[in-house]
């Protein structure tokens, strides 16, 4: 059974179909690359899976079981995570307050209900230590590198043991050498049993993490396979129309 | 693509003294100390008149109630939001408690009306800004501007001086003091160590902070933004209540002219404090201590005989330089 199944998936905004019939489907422990050009209806796939809006038309199973999402955070609770491109940070913010936005370790004082920084520390540290990154927890993300400052906003996925991760060009706007440490955090999400979508236009960064393939071309999904199976040049010609599926 | 950043990032800094360093409010204190000390130095006879006992009384009364109005404003600027409203707020508040009192009605119906009024206007203010997303800036200074009509209307431009059997209650809490310190300083210090602990230790503080950082973000992860920003418009309307209940028994009077203009020096406290036009720094010392400069400032240039009329041009400066100081620090080059 396939951790996330999406059958026949359509989405419309007005005349305009951004998504026609796509199916897809999401293995534990499997790193998907979901690639197209601009407006090939890679973001809207993303956010029928993130509870951003529902599909006009198609059904969506979790874990085997229909899902409906109305709202982000419908999609949080079934344990659906997104990693957006500008990695929604607050920036004055420590990376543990970072971490726990929204769902902080509180603890009682009498009659009052207070912020645990103490223990938001802690655990921060433990999963910066699992990911493997040098990331303070009370440091402000004002003065952090590109990889760590998504080391945070990774971390945060793994606080609440989500079983899909989305990432949206986690790669985009940061130095080489972060990309290496980035792609090494994505690999062991997946060595711990997380499914990962990377939406990425960067080809050498999903030949090197990716474990298969998806690309959209016009609302349609034009190829799904192993990476193995396929080549840059191949995909290349596939988002643009030169070769017109595999 | 960025190759320039193979440097280590910089590294943070964890000491005390450190820390403390990189905050604007820091800086102000000292200048608050410091000020006077320079004055002292240059001018023999301003150490008389300023370093006593008299002058330290009146100096924190002074500012205690714009350091209370700021209070609530810091929260408000720490959501990236503004309130211009709070003088007209002020005399609206005044106003209710000084009919009311007028009228023989006790100080504990009055205080508690004056309070609803200014209550009342922050959810007017907070409505429009969190729910219909209209822009702070505008409705509060339309706020400004009906607070003030709602002043002179409720007063029928009467000038309150009689408080009725309360009258004894109203100008005590006012105008008289406690363990040496004027009533409306203790109210002060109470307050800032209230608010000081409420956005350290509360989520409701910590979530302000993270709007002011990043409001998508904030609502993303689940923050209630909306209800949140309601709050400190709320909260603002009720300092700013609180002030004017003390600043009526201060002057023993009211008219509906109190409190106009403060919304700058409330704001000037905040800037000067830290507080940021962008949202997501400030505190409750940097509302308190923004305040005291602004005081300090000003009874400074007076003891020591500059022409009063020179006053608004030292304050800008101030708040200038404030501004300037954290461009200098590099706070806002991230």
């Amino acid at each position: 059974m396939a951790l996330l199944e999406l059958n026949g998936v359509s989405k419309h905004f007005g005349a305009i179909e951004a998504l026609a019939g796509v199916d897809f489907h999401l293995e534990p422990g499997e790193i998907v690359g979901l690639m197209g050009d601009n407006g090939a209806g890679k973001s809207t796939l993303v956010k029928i899976v993130a509870g951003n809006f529902p599909p006009s038309a198609g059904e969506m199973k979790l874990e085997g079981r229909p899902v409906h999402f109305h709202k982000p955070v419908d999609a949080r609770a079934a344990g659906i995570e997104v990693v957006y491109q500008d990695l929604a940070l607050c920036n004055n913010l420590s990376a543990s307050a970072n971490v726990f936005l929204g769902r902080e370790k509180m603890r009682r004082f009498g009659l009052l209900n207070l912020l645990d920084d103490r223990a938001m520390h802690e655990r921060s540290r433990d999963l910066f230590a699992e990911l493997k990154s040098e990331t303070r927890p009370a440091e402000a993300v004002r003065s952090m590198s590109g990889g760590q400052r998504q080391a945070v906003a990774i971390a945060r996925t793994h606080l609440s043991k989500a079983k899909i991760v989305l990432m949206d060009e986690p790669t985009a706007a940061i130095s080489v050498r972060q990309v290496a440490e980035v792609l090494d955090l994505l690999r062991r999400l997946r060595d711990q049993g997380i499914a990962l979508v990377l939406i990425s236009h960067r080809m050498p960064d999903v030949f090197s993490v990716a474990d298969r393939i998806v690309v959209m071309r016009r609302g349609h999904k034009v190829a799904d396979k192993p990476i193995q199976e396929s080549s840059p040049e191949e995909v290349t010609g596939l988002i643009t129309g030169a070769i017109r599926a595999a | 693509m960025d190759m320039a950043s193979h440097s280590a990032p910089p590294r943070a800094h964890h000491g005390i003294l450190h820390r403390m360093m990189a905050k604007q409010a820091f800086w102000v204190t000292i200048a608050v100390f410091l000020i006077p000390i320079a004055m002292t130095l240059i001018e023999p006879s301003f150490s008389k008149a300023f370093w006593k006992e008299e002058n330290f009384f009146n100096v924190t009364r002074n500012f205690a109630f714009i350091a209370i109005i700021a209070l609530g404003q810091v929260t408000v600027m720490i959501t990236g939001g503004i309130d211009l409203s709070v003088g007209s707020i002020l005399a609206v508040s005044g106003i209710v408690l000084g009919l009311l009192m007028t009228n023989d009605y006790s100080f504990w119906v009055a205080a508690p009306a004056a309070i609803g009024a200014g209550v009342a206007c922050g959810l007017f203010n907070g409505y429009l800004i969190a729910y219909l997303r209209l822009s702070p800036f505008v409705v509060t200074l339309g706020m400004l501007s009906i607070g003030r009509s709602l002043a002179l209307a409720i007063s029928n431009n009467k000038f309150f001086y009689q408080f009725g059997h309360d009258q004894k209650l109203l100008i005590e809490l006012g105008g008289g003091k406690t363990f040496g310190l004027a009533n409306p300083v203790i109210f002060l210090v109470a307050l800032t160590l209230i608010m000081g602990f409420a956005l350290r230790y509360t989520k409701w503080g910590r979530h302000l902070y993270a709007i002011g950082g990043n409001e998508s973000a904030a609502r993303l992860t689940g923050v209630p933004v909306d209800r949140l920003k309601l709050s400190v418009y709320v909260l603002s309307g009720f300092m700013t209540a609180i002030s004017a209940i003390l600043s009526v028994g201060w002057l023993g009077s009211v008219t509906n002219g109190i409190g106009l203009g403060y919304e700058l020096r409330v704001i000037a406290s905040t800037v000067i404090g830290g507080a940021n036009l962008l949202g997501g720094e400030g505190g409750a010392y940097a509302a308190f201590i923004g305040a005291a400069l602004i005081e300090v400032i000003r009874n400074s240039l007076l003891l020591a005989g500059v022409d009063p009329y020179w006053q608004g041009t030292f304050v800008g400066l101030f708040i200038i330089l404030a501004v300037l100081l954290e461009r200098l620090r590099g706070r806002k080059v991230d």
